[in-house]
């Protein structure tokens, strides 16, 4: 509540901003403003996306860049994971329940059609019916009336009047207007549900950016967005349009700002790591992100459970040299592990208790591997991860599995598997046969979403089915919070009990590594790895 | 040659079916749900799941699904790719650009390849010879990745000559530096083919009974040796069309052109059963055609082949 009130006065503060500028700024306010050519177009890489572009369905990250830029949800995020408010006027709570939306009048979809209440709630409820089968469904799970096994209206959401509609949560969420700029919460024009299919298409959308005209998207090749000129929101686009192209490779793409066809590239090749910063000095980045790596042991296994299992899997992590991993295998584009977030996501801390169990230690770690052998002997049994061979993912478990020898002196392996299904497959029916990788990048900055659909017991993310009471009471403290402080501390003594248990051993963030061509400036990455394509200027 | 012609093209549907459930088969046997593995590390609802795998017709047995997949072949229906496009839009994406780059590669390597070996042939143990055959092994030594990425370094990054990767509407001008990288290693075969021919064929009696004639080197060159010595050439080139069609995935990759090679691969990975089967249905049909070119073909090459009634 507190903080999108925050963000309310944010808003109140940019536009006062904006009104002085207007104001007197009849001379040469353009330079001010911007430089660069407010028509030109800046090329950047993206993947296919996997689905149509309809929000409630677009949950990957190559189809995730285009719809936040072609539609604005009730708020946005800036560089650092803040909320800023966008459609949304103000998003009020007395009891965490119980919510009211406040619309900004003058909104409209590109096919003028006003964005009202309805907008939002009709996309919601589409979203969330079972039969319409959105891969982001669950994200309304929290609504009332939302039901996994048959097709059930979203009660919870009311519409008042054309600017005002209210939402009762099944319990109270604190941080609840957090991930409304997250994808699944875009609103839809009603000339979407005529033909969903056909919409996804060629989607209409009130983001600062629109399809570039009919057949803009050329499958598998690009997509062409132009800006939206009706768009008054936070994010008003300094430049003229995007084209988002897709490559089968990143090392294509590298090649391509190397070559002068690309302008900004916001994943750098592991083949570059080693020289990209040198080739492209200031105008590349390396910053943490919002991806979270570790890996996963599961409890049905013999010696991985009860106490003997918790001693067992403070000795593994122990006996990793993340530091030395990070900087010698990722030259530096890995951030070793301190909590189970990332740096990005507010209430990230270095200073949890109980986080020395994540570095390196090797003495400590002999001793707890050797009380474990007192509780039952490991014997002859193989320590391995099991990873998807197909993600390069070899490098680093090979490294990691050699810290765990070389310290430990037991039998370890690396696990392969040919596909992510495969490696899936295995990890879901229970049938690992040691730890396996995990990674999470987070959908909105909130610490409840790297910790609730991973570690909760019973989540969708929990293969590996930890349960921990005390855990999930915790979480629900922290959900029901008053305040994102209280809620803030009670993420981080979950996340303390986590560190007891280690039910995922954190390894490392992933950090974004972007590089851009000379002919733009003003690239800044957001929380999510995505520049903040509107802030771009070229020419 | 008609009848043969009948009987050859016949013999293509038991190898269209046979071919097309084998895929299906494997395609199947892949390990791992496809539909959950979509999402990566984040599952939607246990509910979508189900229903998408049923909207794939992923909860039949086998038989039943090759059975319906053939069945919408035969009505000019292709099935659906897991993001919802018709796989016959694929198609009409990948294997124009596929085929261009093929031709192209093909052309040069033809080209390129007969006249190179020609004069090696011709000038056996002389130092062009002594060079094509270090500069041809040396071809077939390098992997095309190499190749690929050197060439791609070099003319597209540093010298600038050429487009790094290929746009969307991919002029045939951006074709040519991937074409040259596609056609390396065949081109190498090629030369040392057509040099081991011609050096043979240069000793063979109609060779010596053309010049006692006294017909003109030329003449006895280009119609004679040359003409004789392309049998295993053009034999060669007939399955390497094929190959260069389905197997430029490398070149494809390095350059990122949206072709078949990596369609399939992409297909392959996501187990998209009607994805792959399409696709290879078509592969068959033309590495089938491509080897009767070639079968007839050597008539025209070779006067003393006739075929069987």
């Amino acid at each position: 509540m507190k903080r999108s009130r925050m963000g309310l006065s944010a808003l109140a503060l940019i536009s006062v901003s904006a009104l002085a500028l207007s104001g007197c700024a009849t001379s040469n306010d353009e330079e001010a403003t911007s430089a660069g050519d407010a028509s030109a177009v800046v090329s950047t890489n993206g993947s296919e996306p996997q689905n149509p572009l309809i929000p409630t369905n677009t949950t990957e990250t190559g189809g995730g860049k285009i719809a936040t830029s072609i539609f604005a949800g009730l708020v946005s995020y800036n560089a650092d994971g803040e909320i800023e408010n966008e459609v949304a006027k103000s998003i009020e709570s007395d009891d965490a329940t119980n919510w009211t939306v406040t619309l900004e009048e003058g909104w409209t979809f590109t096919n003028d059609e006003p964005v009202t209440a309805s907008s939002f709630v009709d996309a919601w409820n589409y979203g969330a019916l079972f039969s319409n089968a959105q891969s982001a469904s669950y994200f309304f799970d929290d609504i009332v009336g939302f039901d996994y096994e048959v097709d059930s209206e979203l009660t919870g959401l009311k519409v008042v009047d054309d600017t005002t509609f209210t939402v009762e949560l099944a319990s109270p969420e604190a941080d609840w207007p957090l991930r409304l700029g997250y994808t699944a919460f875009m609103p839809l024009p009603s000339a979407a549900y005529d033909d969903m299919a056909a919409f996804g298409e060629n989607p209409i959308g009130n983001g600062p950016y629109m399809l570039d005209g009919e057949g803009a998207w050329v499958h598998e090749e690009k997509i062409s967005l132009v800006t939206n000129p009706g768009y008054e929101g936070v994010r008003k686009p300094v430049n003229g349009g995007l084209e988002i192209k897709f490559y089968s490779t990143q090392d294509a793409a590298y090649a391509d700002v190397q070559g002068g066809n690309l302008d900004v590239l916001d994943a750098v090749p592991d083949s570059a790591f080693e020289t990209y910063e040198a080739e492209f000095g200031e105008r590349s980045v390396n910053q943490a992100a919002a991806i979270f790596q570790g890996f996963n042991m599961p409890y049905y296994l013999e010696h991985w459970s009860g106490e003997e299992g918790k001693l067992r899997r403070a000795a593994i992590s122990m006996s990793i040299n993340r530091e030395e991993i990070t900087d010698v295998i990722f030259q530096g584009t890995r951030t070793p592990a301190t909590d189970f977030t990332s740096p990005v996501i507010d209430g990230y801390s270095d200073q949890l208790e109980g986080a020395e169990v994540l570095e390196y230690n090797p003495e400590e770690a002999v001793k707890l591997w050797a009380k474990a052998d007192a509780i039952a002997p490991f014997g002859d049994s193989t320590f391995d991860i099991a990873y998807n061979s197909d993600g390069g993912h070899q490098a680093w478990v090979d490294a990691v599995i050699n810290s765990v020898v070389n310290t430990l002196g037991i039998s370890a392996t690396g696990k392969p598997y040919p596909t992510f299904a495969a490696a899936l497959e295995d990890r879901s029916n229970d049938a690992l046969t040691g730890g396996t990788r995990a990674g999470w990048q987070g959908d909105y900055p909130s610490m409840y979403n790297f910790l609730a659909p991973l570690y909760q017991t019973g989540a969708g993310s929990n293969y590996e089915d930890y349960s921990s009471e005390e855990f999930d009471g915790l979480l629900k403290e922290g959900a029901a919070a008053e305040t994102v402080e209280d809620a803030t501390a009670k993420y981080q003594a979950a996340q303390e009990v986590l560190l007891k248990d280690l039910p995922s051993i954190p390894l490392w963030y992933s950090n974004v590594n972007g590089v851009w061509a000379d002919t733009v400036s003003d690239v800044v990455f957001g929380w999510d790895s995505v520049p903040l394509y509107y802030q771009i200027t070229k020419g | 040659m008609l009848w043969y012609t009948g009987r050859r093209v016949l013999q293509m549907i038991p190898v269209f079916f046979g071919a097309t459930f084998l895929i299906y088969f494997m395609v199947f046997s892949l390990p791992g749900d496809p539909i959950a593995a979509l999402y990566g590390d984040r599952p939607p609802a246990p509910g979508v799941i189900e229903q998408i795998r049923a909207q794939y017709n992923l909860d039949k047995p086998l038989l039943q699904q090759y059975l319906i997949y053939i069945g919408n072949f035969f009505q000019g229906d292709l099935g659906t790719t897991y993001s919802g496009r018709p796989v016959s839009d694929v198609m009409a994406g990948a294997f124009p650009i596929t085929f261009r780059l093929a031709m192209l590669a093909l052309v040069f390597e033809a080209f390129a390849g007969i006249l190179v070996g020609l004069v090696a042939g011709l000038r056996k143990g002389k130092w062009f010879d002594a060079s094509a055959l270090v500069v041809s092994l040396l071809l077939i030594s390098v992997p095309t990745f190499v190749l690929g990425f050197l060439f791609r370094l070099i003319f597209g990054v540093q010298l600038g000559w050429f487009r790094t990767t290929v746009s969307s509407e991919a002029p045939w001008g951006e074709l040519i530096l991937p074409a040259l990288v596609l056609a390396s290693v065949s081109f190498a075969y090629i030369v040392r083919l057509t040099r081991a021919s011609v050096a043979d064929n240069l000793n063979a009696d109609f060779v010596r009974t053309a010049t006692a004639k006294g017909l003109s080197r030329r003449r006895v060159v280009t119609v004679h040796v040359l003409r004789n010595s392309l049998v295993p050439v053009v034999t060669f080139l007939g399955v390497d069309l094929g190959s260069l069609m389905v197997g430029a995935i490398i070149t494809e990759g390095i350059f990122n052109i949206n072709g078949v090679g990596g369609t399939v691969y992409k297909a392959i990975v996501l187990g998209e059963s009607t994805t792959v089967v399409s696709f290879i249905a078509v592969m068959v049909v033309i590495f089938v055609l491509a080897n009767l070119l070639v079968d007839l073909l050597y008539a025209a090459l070779d006067p003393r082949i006739r075929y069987a009634k």
